[in-house]
């Protein structure tokens, strides 16, 4: 590599396109008569170079597959593949981004962001580099040396991005991000998680309960089940990029696209309000309020 | 003895501010009240307080003690025994809690008799440590020592259970080694749990002092009503019938265990700067 500043190329160029295969997976908890069946018999693949999101309701599994993805875990059946071999483990090629900020209170933003090449011993002129040209991408040049509790919410998400992206993951696992922001700061996360991604079209698995950032996101929509977790829906999100908010709200095809989602999710919550499910009928008034504004 | 497991998180007073704060101003208020209380009370023989030798006789006791050797002396055996017990609560404590913190067998294996000697009190301890132990000084440190270790390890334990498991999921993903996720996220991350140990434990050698130094007599000056530190210098002035010298003994332990906890909480910041930002 040469002296010369870091660009999306070159943070593209070390990017392996990679897919993950989940196929039959199947993952419970407690013992005996107490089991429940988290996820059941799920399969989906994460395709080379997409952004996949993942919608469901809440307290759906998504988590839970999420630790499977990451190797947190081990499923009970079924196999979880990256490019075909087995997820055995935590490994940097699937790094994921949790709900809350995992930032080290005791490391300073440069520090954080430079957390994994110091552990694998891999800091030379380019990493650091690497890690400047980060630290500018996502607005913190000026944050370096503050610690994470003086950083706000979305400061805090941006500086993990980019802790995680310098390790060059073939996979980023994405936990509900941005909950928990201000409608403003989530919207503006959107513009600088989606510019990232289309600057280095890394595979990208994103999990999430909101429909609006679903959609201004996707590539590819999963639709989840209730608990226990399967995939209900496949919907392929083929409005161009790069997105930009005030388009999507005026775009038809989005707007389609929303509507039969929320109809998925309404059927999914409607299914577990008549077993009686307090979160889904949080969800199935939320949308009827949802539908009769549209 | 008390073993406390305060919280980590509490916020910490911010250092370099000027002194005229109005925290500054309350507490000098709090204390005057009190002496003026004091004062009164034992004037006016009152009950309860009125057996007490007011501040102005303990004052009038405590002024050529000042500028008496035996007294500093008296300062510098129980600092010294002090700083030494606690060193070696914190050199044995610190490392035993985090073992026990970070591997299951090791804690299996320990904790039944770490929970089993921590109720024992340390002045129970006295006797066994006068036996056990070839010197006085020996038998003092011991239970100072004792007094302190267990405050400190209970924090260090705590502290390290209460790391975020993210933390480790973390670091784990980005490649870090076992010995990389010791000493980047469980030293640092246990770092204000410690400190907080050792300043509720610094405090509680300084209770323990007292004790270890009546019954051991004083350390190497048993004859002189000098010398033989705080606690003996408590003792030998209730054999002498000299209550105000009590009250002076009494006030000097809680002076230095004030400005030993403030030290502490002082490195403890030193030690932990980002819980110094807001």
């Amino acid at each position: 590599m040469s002296a010369v500043p870091h660009d999306g190329q070159t943070l593209r160029a070390g990017i392996k396109p990679s897919e993950i295969r989940v196929s039959n997976v199947f993952k419970g908890y407690g013992d005996a008569q107490f089991r429940t069946e988290v996820v059941r018999d799920c399969s989906f693949t994460i395709d080379r170079s997409k952004l996949t999101v993942m919608i469901g309701p809440s307290g759906c599994g998504k988590s839970t597959l999420i630790r499977l993805l990451a190797g947190f875990e081990k499923p009970d059946r079924g196999t979880i593949t990256l490019n075909g071999a087995p997820v055995t483990g935590p490994a940097r090629d699937r790094l994921v981004l949790f709900q809350e900020s995992a930032l080290f209170p005791w490391m300073n933003t440069w520090d954080n962001i430079l957390y994994g090449p110091r552990a694998r011993r891999e800091v030379s002129r380019e990493t650091l580099d690497m890690a400047d040209f980060l630290l500018n991408k996502v607005g913190l040049a000026q944050f370096r040396r503050k610690y994470p509790m003086q950083l706000s919410g979305g400061m805090q998400r941006r500086a993990e991005l980019a802790r995680a992206m310098i390790n060059n993951p073939a996979v980023m696992i994405l936990d509900e991000p941005f909950r928990g922001l201000d409608a403003m700061t989530k919207e503006l996360m959107w513009e600088y998680y989606s510019r990232l991604f289309e600057e280095t079209r890394r595979t990208n698995f994103f999990v999430t309960t909101d429909i609006d950032e679903a959609i201004f996101l996707a590539d590819r929509l999963l639709i989840m089940s209730n608990i226990p977790c399967q995939v209900r829906a496949v919907l392929d999100i083929d409005i161009p990029r790069p997105r930009t908010l005030i388009a999507m709200v005026e775009d038809d095809r989005a707007n389609e696209i929303k509507m039969s989602a929320l109809s998925i999710l309404h059927e999914e919550a409607m299914k577990s309000f008549s077993r009686g499910s307090k979160a889904a009928a949080d969800f199935v008034e939320a949308y009827s309020k949802r539908v009769s504004k549209s | 003895m008390s073993a406390i497991v305060a919280s980590a998180a509490q916020p910490r007073p911010r250092p370099g501010q000027s002194i005229f704060r109005h925290h500054v101003v309350r507490a000098v208020i709090s204390i005057s009240v009190f002496i003026l209380l004091w004062e009164l009370g034992s004037r006016l023989k009152a009950p309860w307080v009125g057996e007490v030798p007011p501040p102005s006789v303990v004052l009038d006791t405590w002024i050529p003690l000042l500028t008496d050797q035996g007294y500093w002396y008296s300062w510098y055996q129980s600092s010294r025994r002090v700083l030494s017990g606690f060193l070696a609560a914190m050199i044995i404590g610190i490392p035993f809690g985090l073992a026990m913190a970070t591997s299951r067998v090791f804690h299996d294996l320990t904790f039944p008799v770490f929970e089993i000697l921590r109720p024992i009190p340390p002045l129970a301890w006295v006797p066994a440590a006068i036996i056990f132990w070839p010197t006085q000084e020996l038998s003092i440190g011991f239970v100072i020592f004792l007094g302190a270790i267990f405050t400190i390890m209970l924090n260090v334990i705590g502290g390290a259970r209460s790391i975020d498991v993210r933390f480790f999921q973390a670091a784990r993903s980005m490649g870090s080694s076992n010995w990389d996720i010791f000493r980047r996220i469980v030293l640092p991350g246990v770092l204000p749990s410690i400190v907080v140990g050792c300043e509720v434990g610094i405090g509680i050698t300084w209770n323990v002092v007292v004790a270890a130094e009546m019954i051991s007599g004083g350390g190497g000056a048993i004859q002189s009503s000098a010398g033989g530190g705080l606690g003996f210098f408590i003792w030998n002035s209730y054999i002498g019938f000299s209550y105000p010298h009590i009250v002076v003994g009494m006030i000097s332990i809680g002076i230095a265990g004030y400005i030993s906890s403030a030290i502490i909480r002082r490195l403890g910041l030193y030690v932990t700067p980002w819980l110094r930002v807001r």
